[in-house]
């Protein structure tokens, strides 16, 4: 008997198949397995998974802790894979754990160049996989080709310079044959771009500027007098998502540069703070949306685009749903990039509304200065990189907020210094002592608060918040049987009801939620993560 | 190289700090964000009123080396060789804050009467009453905030200011926090922390309590200072003492 269940744990485990182009494109359809950043390649963050409910949810119970040796922010969202959880260490160890049980299986580790310089933190959001490979972007602008099964390295190759600023904290996005990455850096004065390469040898497919060059559509919005183009920024830290059947690949963009002082760079600064839909396999440009044209405000557009399908006025409609920095909510037509909807679901003061085309039309005096101006959302925005999510089931599209948060933005000439911070100013905050970490001692609901916000996506209405004392960085995780699972900067992991918004159960995690919750399910129990503080931590119902 | 903002030169003259040469036009704002650089990176050697270090006087004007802004600005930050003064890592624009700070700091200094510290200290212990509220170096209640560092975290005018007119500034961790719980009893504190779910605080009594805001009718904070103004109750020789008390509250 013993010997004929081990042969069969022998088999079970020889099963583990590699990870197909159509086990990628279908995998809303293995729900026990978590394939992509998230989840599904339309970014939903839904999950079919339904052995928790709203009912048992109070029966989870923490199952393992994997503790990284990592002192950075654990940004990472795992990916399962038969039973394997792959995720970073940050700033960049993929480590291989048994989803069962949290022990590793194997470690890969990159020491990245000292020359790397993110921005804000050496960390990493994930990896990919396609076949038996896992694809790493380092914060020294690498991309690295790693075997699923033992830890070692394929490829390796260097797609940008990291002394100029260039830097890489997402994770891949694995189409077709090619992987696709695209570059932080807009705080350096990088000049952006998205870039796919080979799975199997790294060789660059196609390259897309998030800035166009001279003779190029768009350029004509960056000055004809300067170079200004050339260290524009218009960076991509945040993984997109594809629609297989328009072929299209769908990224946001980061804020122009210098930041906070738009004077060096008069014009709508295309394609900054836009999202563009990309033909995978050429790259080109299908179509593009500018959320906020010559922003001066570091409203990076780079969330995670969702993408549902859903009735229209009527009709049903390919739809992308978009909850920006910048306040406002959007949905977009995704094959065509027509402007459905555009509606704040936060206090917004820079602009008061849009044009017929959806431009926003700014608010006269709403920009920076020497003085500072008061402006909402403030820097860190309504919402930032953490992602939302969209529950076919409830039809509700969920964000988390940043509710009634401002900042004093002050202009400041800088002049542009290859690998040097490029800012031109900076947000000065509102709240007293700055964004709260540790202690909240000083908090006043008045002074803003973190929230779940749930919006009818064909109204852009709020049916309802969940209010947090303190803001969140958390990411949201939606299921079939109706959950709703988050976190925040008070270290607290947690399921609400996503029809209403009603706390159903909630974990200490001792430490601030800076990713997005995924569930996976192995041996017939639903499992759901989260990282938090330094660790990533699991929970299932109770036996 | 920093492309000057302002081109007018405005010449200043402070008080005992000969003819200070400041090329740039600062603005609130500016000073503002100098204070909290110079809080986090210059404090700890040249105290919060600049006059820590020998013949380094900062706060009042009085530069060892260099006297325009940009000067000033260089030696914050490229540190000076041979000198405890290392290199900083402040960025052009925001060491130019720190001098526009210093230049509000030598434009507003030089309006307190000196005291005598250790009639000060007689003065807080005893007439004063200031130990039922505050603690120095383990005498004293902890229901107001422990002084014992005070010297070296305001300035001087500061500490003036919030003997005469406590409601000026209160510092929002010092703000006071009331509850009220189901069953009617109402506890005061100091708010220590909170969460969506609970709150932790010092109470008047001393005593770290915590509290489930479920459980709670309702919780705010008191508007004003519980400290009582010391404008009419202390003479102003006596203020300038207290002054130079807690001035001299260095910590351990």
């Amino acid at each position: 008997m013993k010997r004929a269940l081990f042969l069969i744990v022998l088999i079970a485990t020889s099963l583990q198949a590699q990870v197909s182009n159509d086990r990628l494109l279908k995998s809303n359809q293995e729900p026990q397995n978590w394939l992509t950043y998230s989840g599904h390649y339309n970014a939903q963050r839904y999950s079919a998974l339904s052995q928790i409910t709203p009912e048992n949810v109070k029966n989870l119970e923490q199952q393992w802790i994997f503790q990284a040796r990592s002192l950075e922010k654990f940004e990472a969202t795992p990916l399962v894979v038969d039973g394997i959880m792959y995720t970073v260490q940050a700033p960049n160890d993929v480590v291989a754990l048994d989803a069962a049980t949290g022990r590793i299986f194997w470690t890969y580790s990159w020491t990245p160049e000292s020359a790397a310089r993110p921005c804000c933190g050496r960390v990493n959001r994930g990896v990919a996989v396609l076949g038996d490979t896992l694809f790493m972007a380092t914060i020294d602008a690498r991309l690295i080709a790693i075997d699923a099964r033992n830890g070692r390295p394929l490829w390796n190759i260097q797609i940008a310079p990291p002394e100029k600023g260039y830097a890489m904290t997402l994770a891949p996005l694995v189409m077709k044959d090619k992987v696709i990455v695209g570059t932080a850096g807009g705080e350096y004065g990088i000049r952006g771009f998205i870039a796919a390469y080979d799975v199997k040898t790294g060789k660059e497919a196609w390259k897309f500027y998030t800035i166009p060059g001279p003779g190029e559509p768009g350029h004509e919005t960056w000055p004809a007098d300067s170079n200004a183009w050339e260290h524009g920024g218009a960076s991509v830290w945040v993984t997109g998502s594809y629609d297989p059947d328009l072929n299209l690949t769908y990224w946001g963009i980061g804020n122009p540069g210098p930041d906070w002082n738009g004077d060096p760079r008069p014009g709508d600064n295309l394609y900054s703070c836009s999202v563009v839909a990309l033909d995978v396999d050429t790259g080109k440009l299908k179509w593009y949306y500018q959320f906020s044209p010559h922003d001066e405000f570091d409203y990076d557009s780079t969330q995670v685009p969702v993408l549902a399908d859903i009735q229209w006025q009527g009709s049903p409609r390919k739809v992308m749903l978009w909850a920006n920095r910048n306040g406002f909510f959007y949905v977009l037509d995704r094959a065509t990039g027509q402007f459905l909807l555009g509606k704040p679901f936060v206090e917004v003061n820079w602009a008061s509304g849009f044009d017929a085309k959806g431009r926003p039309q700014r608010v006269p005096g709403m920009t920076p200065n020497n003085q500072g101006t008061l402006i909402l959302p403030g820097n860190q925005g309504g919402t930032n990189w953490y992602n939302p999510s969209f529950s076919p089931r409830t039809g509700l599209f969920y964000i988390p907020t940043w509710a009634n948060y401002s900042s004093l933005y002050v202009k400041q000439e800088q002049e542009f210094v290859e690998g040097r911070t490029y800012g031109g100013g900076g947000p000065r905050n509102t709240v007293p002592q700055g964004i709260r970490t540790t202690v909240n001692n000083f908090a006043k609901e008045d002074e803003g608060y973190g929230a779940i916000r749930a919006l009818d996506p064909h109204t852009g209405e709020m049916k309802w918040q969940f209010k947090m004392t303190d803001v969140t960085d958390a990411g949201i995780l939606t299921t079939a049987s109706n959950l709703l699972f988050s976190g925040g900067r008070e270290g607290y992991f947690y399921a609400l009801d996503a029809r209403d918004g009603k706390l159903l159960w909630r974990a200490n995690v001792g430490g601030r939620v800076i990713s997005g919750p995924m569930t996976f399910s192995l041996n017939g129990r639903q499992y759901v993560a989260i990282a938090a503080g330094n660790s990533l931590f699991t929970f299932a119902l109770r036996q | 190289m920093w492309p000057v903002r302002v081109c007018t030169l405005m010449f200043i003259l402070v008080a005992g700090a000969g003819t200070v040469l400041a090329q740039h036009e600062f603005t609130p704002a500016d000073i503002e964000a100098g204070r909290q650089q110079y809080a986090n990176t210059c404090q700890r050697c040249h105290g919060p009123d600049g006059d820590l270090i020998k013949d380094a006087d900062i706060g009042h004007g009085k530069f060892r080396r260099g006297s325009t802004d940009d000067d000033l600005a260089r030696i914050i930050r490229n540190g000076i060789e041979g000198t405890p003064m290392a290199e900083t890592n402040i960025s052009a624009p925001n060491a130019l804050t720190i001098v526009a700070y210093l230049r509000s700091m030598a434009t507003a200094a030089g309006t307190i009467a000196s005291g005598d510290a250790a009639r000060g200290k007689t003065i807080f212990e005893g007439k004063g009453g200031c130990t039922s509220c505050h603690r120095v170096l383990g005498n004293g209640s902890r229901v107001g905030p422990d002084l014992s560092q005070i010297g070296g975290a305001r300035r001087t005018l500061e500490l003036q200011r919030s003997l005469v007119d406590p409601d000026a500034e209160i510092v929002p961790a010092n703000r006071t926090l009331k509850v009220v719980t189901r069953d009617g009893a109402t506890v005061t504190g100091r708010l220590l922390n909170q969460d969506s779910f609970t709150l932790q605080l010092l109470d008047s009594r001393e005593q770290l309590r915590s509290f489930s805001k479920s459980n709670l009718r309702e919780f705010s904070f008191v508007a004003n200072s519980t400290m009582p103004s010391y404008k009419d109750k202390l003479s102003s020789q006596e203020l300038a003492d207290v002054v130079s008390y807690l001035a001299s509250l260095k910590g351990l």
